[in-house]
C-alpha cells in the first residue's frame, strides 16, 4: 500500500485550502495554521444542467 | 404579514445562515423567518410554510431568501434590515484581512502552491466533484460535508488510495494532523500514541481521555462514518490510515476506533494491525471484546482504549475498572443522589449532542438494564416513534439528522438540547438526566453556560414536586481548549450537577442511580 504522501504529510507545516465554512479557517489561523479561505460558490450558479455538463467536461 | 427578499448571486455557507436565522426569529413580533439558500429542500421548506411567492419559485441555490412573517409590516420590514446587516457585517468582516478569496480550485492552488490538505464542507452534492479535483491536484483531502452518496465515496477513497492520499470522510468531522485540530477537535498534548476513527466523538473522547492520563498523540487520522461499516468501502481509509502510522516513527502505540464493522473489513484491519508489529488498541464500540492477543489489545469503552493506549505507551500494565474515584465514593454520590428522589422517580434521558457517546451510553445502559429508547437504536421496537418525544428509558442523540433541519448542529448551538431539556422537566417520572459537554475547537464557546439555566429550573421544578433531579455529566474536552474545562465543571457543580470523568464513568454512574430507584 503507498502511503508515502501520508508519511510525507506527517513531516510538513500544515498548508490548508479550506473550502467551506469559514470558522474552520478561523480555527486553524488562530492556530498559527497557513489557511486560504475560499470564497466557494455552487458551480454554474446551482444550475443542476449545465452544473452537470460542466462536471462532465471536467471543469 | 409577510415579506419576502431575493437577493440573486449571494452565496453565504448554510451554518452561518442558520445562525442568522435564529437572531431574526427572536424579533419582538416577528412569527416565523427563514434566512436561507434557494436551494430545492429550502424552497420547498418555505413553500410548505406558506412562506412562498414567484420570486422564490425562481430562485436558484445561488440566491439568498429572507422571508419573514410579522406582527406588522413595521416589524417585518425591521425584521429584514436586521438580517440584511447582520450580513453585511459579516461581508465587512470577512474583507477586512484584505485577503482574496478565490472561487476556483485552480486559483487557489496557484496562489497557495504549497498547500498540502483541503478542508471541504460544501453542500454534500456538490462536494464529490470538488474533492475529486483536489485529489488530482495531490492534496489530502478532509471531507466534512455530509449527504454524499456511497458511489462517490468509493470513487474517492479509490482515487485516494492509488495516489497514496488522504480522504477523510465524507462526514468526517474530527481529525488532528501534526497537532493541529481540525473542525471539530480538541487540543491534544503530543506524544507517541497514533489513532484511526471511524467516529468523529469516539476519536475526540478518546483523544481528550489520553491527554488526561498525562499521554499524547502523533495523529488522529478521522476516516468517516462508513468507511468500516460498509463492506464496499472495506475500511479502505483506516487501513491507509494504520500502514502510515506503522511507517511513522514517532507513533509507538496504535489505537483504532470504529462502530460496528463489517465482517470482512474488520478482518482486514486486525490482519493489518498484527502486522505492524506496533501495540495496538482496538475498540469496535457495542461488539463484545475479544480476549488479546500478541500485539492486539481489546478495549471495553472508548475511555478504557485511551487509557490501555496511555499504559502501553509507557510501558506499564493496565488495571481495567470502571471509576477512576475510589469505589466507595462513587456508592456515595449514588445514594446521596437517590435518597431524595420520590417513588414516582425511575427513568434516565440521556440528551446527547455527540452521537458516538449516546451509543455508548445507550450500549451501556441496554446491557445493563435494557430496554432503552433511542433514535439511534438498532432494535425496531426500541426506536422512539417520535424522536422528539421520550419514552421510559431515552437516550437521544441531538445531533440526529431529524434535529438539525434547518438549524445548527447542537454543539454548535446548544438551543436545540436547552429545549429539549425543558421539555423533559416537565415529566415527574424522570429520575436522571445524563449529559455530554464536548469543548473544542467548532464547538459552542460556553456549552454549560447555555444549558445551566434550564438545568437549574428542571432540578427546582423537581424538588416542587417533592423529589429529586439527578444530573450526571461528563466533559469531552482538555485544559489546552478554549472553553477553559475547569470553568466548565465549576458552573455544572455549582448548581449540583455531578461532574465525571469520562462518558463511560458518566454512564456507569447514572446506571448504579437508576438501579438505585428500581
Amino acid at each position: 500500500m503507498n502511503v508515502k504522501p501520508v508519511n510525507e504529510l506527517f513531516n510538513e507545516d500544515l498548508v490548508v485550502i479550506n473550502m467551506g465554512l469559514e470558522s474552520f479557517a478561523e480555527n486553524l489561523k488562530d492556530q498559527g495554521v497557513k489557511v486560504l479561505q475560499m470564497n466557494w460558490k455552487p458551480p454554474a450558479g446551482g444550475n443542476k444542467k449545465i452544473a452537470s455538463l460542466l462536471a462532465k467536461l471536467g471543469r | 404579514m409577510q415579506k419576502i427578499l431575493v437577493k440573486k448571486d449571494s452565496y453565504y455557507d448554510s451554518v452561518f445562515l442558520m445562525l442568522i436565522n435564529k437572531e431574526v426569529k427572536q424579533f419582538d413580533g416577528v412569527k416565523d423567518a427563514v434566512v436561507s439558500m434557494g436551494t430545492e429542500v429550502n424552497t420547498g421548506l418555505l413553500k410548505g410554510m406558506g412562506l412562498f411567492n414567484s420570486e422564490i419559485e425562481n430562485s436558484s441555490p445561488n440566491d439568498l431568501i429572507i422571508a419573514v412573517e410579522a406582527e406588522t409590516e413595521e416589524i417585518a420590514d425591521k425584521a429584514i434590515q436586521a438580517a440584511k446587516d447582520l450580513l453585511n457585517k459579516k461581508k465587512t468582516q470577512s474583507q477586512d484581512g484584505d485577503e482574496y478569496r478565490p472561487v476556483s480550485l485552480d486559483k487557489a492552488v496557484e496562489i497557495l502552491p504549497d498547500a498540502n490538505l483541503i478542508v471541504v464542507s460544501v453542500p454534500g452534492n456538490y462536494a464529490a466533484r470538488e474533492v475529486k479535483k483536489a485529489l488530482n491536484k495531490n492534496l489530502h483531502v478532509m471531507l466534512f460535508s455530509d449527504n454524499v452518496s456511497l458511489e462517490d465515496e468509493i470513487e474517492l477513497k479509490e482515487l485516494a488510495e492509488e495516489k497514496g492520499l488522504l480522504m477523510m470522510g465524507p462526514d468526517c468531522g474530527t481529525a488532528i494532523i501534526n497537532g493541529k485540530p481540525l473542525c471539530f477537535a480538541n487540543v491534544i498534548s503530543s506524544g507517541s500514541i497514533g489513532i484511526v476513527a471511524a467516529s468523529g466523538t469516539g476519536l475526540q473522547e478518546v483523544s481528550c481521555s489520553i491527554d488526561k492520563f498525562g499521554s499524547g498523540i502523533t495523529q488522529g487520522i478521522g476516516t468517516g462514518g462508513r468507511d468500516l461499516k460498509n463492506s464496499r468501502i472495506g475500511g479502505r481509509m483506516m487501513r491507509m490510515g494504520i500502514s502510515a502510522l506503522k511507517n511513522d516513527p514517532e507513533t509507538k502505540v496504535i489505537v483504532v476506533i470504529s462502530k460496528p464493522p463489517a465482517e470482512d473489513a474488520a478482518k482486514k484491519v486486525i490482519a493489518d494491525l498484527k502486522e505492524t508489529g506496533k501495540p495496538c488498541v482496538i475498540h469496535f464500540i457495542g461488539l463484545k471484546p475479544e480476549a488479546d492477543s500478541g500485539n492486539l489489545h481489546y478495549a471495553r469503552s472508548l475511555e478504557e482504549a485511551a487509557g490501555m493506549a496511555a499504559a502501553l505507551a509507557e510501558g506499564k500494565e493496565y488495571k481495567r475498572r470502571v471509576f477512576t474515584i475510589p469505589e466507595d465514593e462513587v456508592e456515595n454520590i449514588a445514594a446521596r443522589e437517590t435518597e431524595k428522589m420520590n417513588s414516582r422517580q425511575k427513568y434516565l434521558r440521556g440528551l446527547y449532542t455527540g452521537g458516538t457517546l449516546a451509543d455508548e451510553a445507550m450500549i451501556l445502559f441496554e446491557s445493563g438494564i435494557g430496554g432503552i429508547y433511542s433514535n439511534n437504536q438498532t432494535k425496531p421496537e426500541l426506536v422512539l416513534k417520535d424522536p422528539h418525544v421520550s419514552e421510559g428509558h431515552t437516550i437521544v442523540d441531538l445531533g440526529d439528522d431529524v434535529f438539525t433541519v434547518g438549524r445548527p448542529h447542537p454543539m454548535i448551538d446548544p438551543s436545540t438540547r436547552e429545549e429539549r431539556i425543558v421539555k423533559e422537566t416537565d415529566d415527574p417520572e424522570v429520575a436522571v438526566m445524563l449529559l455530554d459537554i464536548v469543548l473544542g475547537y467548532g464547538s459552542h464557546e460556553d456549552p454549560a453556560g447555555a444549558i445551566l439555566k434550564s438545568l437549574s429550573d428542571a432540578k427546582k421544578k423537581a424538588a416542587a414536586r417533592g423529589g429529586y433531579l439527578s444530573v450526571i455529566t461528563s466533559i469531552t474536552g482538555t485544559k489546552g481548549d478554549f472553553q477553559n474545562m475547569e470553568e466548565q465543571k465549576k458552573k455544572l457543580e455549582s448548581i449540583g450537577c455531578i461532574v465525571m470523568p469520562s462518558n463511560y464513568q458518566a454512564s456507569m454512574l447514572a446506571l448504579k442511580i437508576i438501579g438505585r430507584t428500581v
